[in-house]
């Protein structure tokens, strides 16, 4: 985790005269009586039929500013605890309560340099607000998530978006391979810090899976868009269509004259199960189902090249939020029905509770303790039906969750003319394959030391999925703010 | 963006484009292959690079206009710009001394042929090339075959140019006549797959370089996915090149088909407008 702010920083914020005044104003008990806001949604009915609309509409200024008075500003803040970027989450929230929108973004981006994006897609609920101390007084968290996107929608709507200043140049030259969210954490914070900075990307748009992975309906790509524009203000550099390790070589790096390389190339080949009929037509990776939809367009309207197959049973295995995304999409593509496979119980889903709670309102079927045997196909090799293993669960197990075995003999038939199988990814091979020297692990990740994200390559840093195997948007960003600090030591060096 | 340096017409629809890409001139290798896109809507294709130029810092795409994407590409003139281009893709060629080669291009896959065919006789191999085709015009690049090959066999269905018949008629011909070390087949997966069922004949080793559907082209999508010895690989990051003789051509050939319905109303789509 990144300790930004020491004990002593974060009380001499708490202590301000206005922030005294503004605590003074309403009593902990009265704050503590006020009931946390809803997130105004677009109903089930609507939403389905449209792509690009985002579900959560975003809180207006009074929400907002209401939600913020439930804020007890705590003095020792277990919130902080939980972010692993260190935002100073009361600051923040306590000036949106005394209006001043633009302090709270301003305070936020100290530490965190894509606001609209986290406060749309961060697991809050194991998180900061996991953390709120209104949890342990049996009252509902602040919802700190809507109101860091409020403050950073706030900002860009209002067209004024800032770019944070930048220290002098100091003639060192850093690059990024990829420019998913620990490549733009990264490249925010070394370019604050003087550096000139290269994002090259593989794709040919910018932002990695916040482009390609997560839907407009949760993430629009203009907000994404924004953020990158930002960077791009502050001078980062932005190469799309280069593959480090392909058209660029460490060795053609080092010619370019990069001192320092940050790996941030996430996630690679998406597994598959290894079952009888997975490669017949119309299964397919949700890595394939997303970036078709979401990257290339396709199936949205007139003009995209790129084709994608619809079904009308559709079936996605696996309980995460690439399931969720890629359940809910099939919705929106019109699938008269969408089943969501999963072999463990509902109360182990790993998705983020309110992407469950958005999908089995628009409609998607949880078939919760069950587990895909095998596809059948008909006659020119499309996908017709799933044969599920029924499931129950047993003792728990390593990671602490009751481990799912089957129900010897029990089997269930559904049709499926188009399976999406969201069972996770291995890490993008094209690194470890083509950096001499890095140590990689048994599951291809890069090897990187825990506090300091360098590789066995000591002028090479890594982070987020390539080091991690899976991890979420927040947790890539502070391995790229992590990376940043210490390349920064390094270099100085 | 990507400037188009020349155009050449070998047929009616098969064009060949030289194309600016200096870092991708300078390090591409045999058997790689790049992802192009025309448009900001465009789709991603794979192409394989059948040559290129360090000097020129050009590479060379070798083109049968088929669907949409294919024809949107051909049809950009000198001057004009391919909106996205990256590579090189795929692992290159194992190339080394051998013996004697056999080199079977099917159609265009003459092109991607090429540059392996160069690399195997500067590491020494003997090479004999078969350059098949439905009919004459359908024969490219013989000349620049010729340059890097011993010996050239041209077949064709009709009979219009050189020897009648399919590839394998020219590959049992030319096993008949000298022990082959090595063949590389490239072509229509039909062809590829029955040039691959003469060479396991003669257990002579083969590769075969497969140009399936492909989204990212990177080893993201899986798209691309192969059963190859009975396991699934990627052939944008594993291949494109694997042991023909391990290769399930028959799921290779379904699976191309997956989007057959949606390719057959773009184009009708496209050509009237």
């Amino acid at each position: 985790m990144i300790t930004t702010m020491t004990k002593e920083e974060i009380l001499a914020l708490r202590n301000e005269p206005w922030r005294d005044e503004l605590r003074k104003k309403m009593s902990p008990k009265d704050r503590g009586a006020l009931e946390r806001v809803k997130m105004p949604e677009l109903t089930p009915d609507y939403r389905v039929k449209t792509f690009t609309e985002e579900v959560q509409q975003g809180l207006t200024k009074e929400m907002a500013v209401a939600e913020a008075q439930r804020c007890l500003d705590c003095a020792d803040p277990s919130c902080m605890k939980g972010c692993p970027v260190g935002i100073n989450i009361p600051t923040f929230v306590k000036q949106i309560e005394n209006e001043d929108f633009e302090g709270a973004i301003a305070t936020i981006k100290k530490t965190s340099s894509l606001p609209a994006v986290c406060g749309r897609v961060c697991p809050q609920e194991k998180q900061c607000e996991g953390n709120c101390i209104k949890l342990k007084m049996k009252q509902k968290p602040v919802a700190i998530g809507y109101l860091e996107r409020f403050a950073a929608d706030y900002e860009r709507e209002s067209g004024k978006m800032k770019a944070p200043e930048c220290a002098a140049k100091n003639g060192k030259k850093v690059c990024t391979v990829g420019s998913g969210p620990s490549a733009l954490a990264f490249a925010a914070d070394m370019i604050k810090l003087g550096y000139d900075v290269t994002v090259f990307e593989a794709l040919h748009e910018i932002g990695g899976v916040l482009k390609y992975g997560i839907p407009e309906f949760r993430l629009p790509n203009s907000v994404v868009d924004a953020e990158i524009d930002t960077l791009r203000k502050m001078g980062v550099n932005f190469q799309p269509n280069t593959i480090i390790g392909k058209t660029i070589s460490y060795e053609q790096l080092h010619e370019m004259g990069f001192d320092g390389i940050f790996v941030g190339s996430g996630a690679g080949l998406p597994r598959f199960m290894n079952i009888p009929g997975e490669n017949l037509i119309g299964v397919m990776s949700s890595n394939e189902y997303l970036t078709r939809i979401n990257l290339m367009g396709a199936g949205r309207g007139q003009g995209f090249d790129t084709p994608v197959l619809k079904g009308k049973n559709v079936v996605v295995c696996g309980g995460g939020n690439t399931a969720m995304d890629s359940a809910r999409t099939a919705k929106r593509m019109g699938a008269e029905t969408v089943t969501l496979v999963y072999r463990r119980g509902l109360d182990e889903l790993p998705a983020r509770a309110e992407e469950v709670h958005h999908a089995m309102e628009e409609g998607i079927d949880f078939h919760v303790l069950h587990n895909p045997l095998e596809y059948h196909g008909d006659e020119n090799g499309r996908v017709k039906e799933a044969v599920l293993q029924v499931m129950e669960l047993g003792e728990p197990d390593a990671s602490g969750r009751r481990s799912p075995v089957p129900v010897e003999g029990k089997t269930e038939t559904i049709p499926a003319d188009l399976v999406v199988v969201a069972i996770g990814v291995s890490p993008n091979p094209i690194i470890p394959t083509n950096f001499k020297g890095l140590e990689i692990s048994k599951k291809g990740t890069i090897v990187v030391g825990e506090e300091t994200m360098q590789s066995a390559v000591s002028d090479v840093f890594a982070g987020g999925d390539i080091v991690r195997g899976g991890a979420t948007v927040i947790l890539a960003m502070g391995d790229g703010r992590k990376a940043a600090a210490n390349m920064d030591e390094y270099l100085k060096k | 963006m990507n400037k188009i340096v020349a155009k050449e017409y070998f047929s009616e629809n098969v064009v060949r484009l030289e194309i600016e890409a200096p870092l991708i001139a300078k390090s591409r290798k045999a058997g790689n292959f790049v992802i192009v896109k025309i448009g900001d809507k465009g789709e991603r294709i794979p192409l394989t690079i059948s040559d290129a130029s360090i000097e020129k810092g050009t590479i060379d795409l070798v083109v049968q206009r088929i669907g949409v994407s294919s024809r949107k590409l051909t049809d950009l003139n000198v001057g004009d710009y391919v909106t996205d281009l990256v590579g090189p893709l795929g692992r290159a060629t194992e190339i080394e001394n051998f013996g004697t080669v056999l080199a079977c291009g099917g159609g265009v896959g003459v092109a991607p042929l090429l540059p392996i065919v160069e690399a195997m006789k500067k590491a020494g191999n003997r090479v004999i090339s078969i350059l098949a085709a439905r009919s004459k015009d359908l024969i490219i690049l013989e000349d620049q075959m010729r340059k890097w090959s011993d010996e050239v066999i041209i077949m064709t269905d009709d009979g219009s140019y050189g020897e009648q018949g399919n590839v394998t008629v020219g590959m049992e011909k030319a096993i008949a006549k000298e022990k082959i070390d090595k063949a590389i087949v490239i072509g229509p997966t039909i062809m590829m797959k029955f040039a691959s069922l003469t060479t396991k004949k003669y257990e002579i080793p083969t590769v075969a370089s497969l140009n399936t559907i492909m989204v990212d082209g990177t080893g993201m999508c899986g798209a691309c996915r192969v059963t190859v010895d009975g396991k699934t690989k990627f052939v944008c990051v594993d291949g494109p090149e694997f042991d023909a003789h391990k290769i399930d051509f028959d799921e290779v050939m379904t699976r191309m088909r997956a989007y057959k319905t949606e390719e057959a109303e773009a184009l009708a789509a496209f050509n009237n407008k």
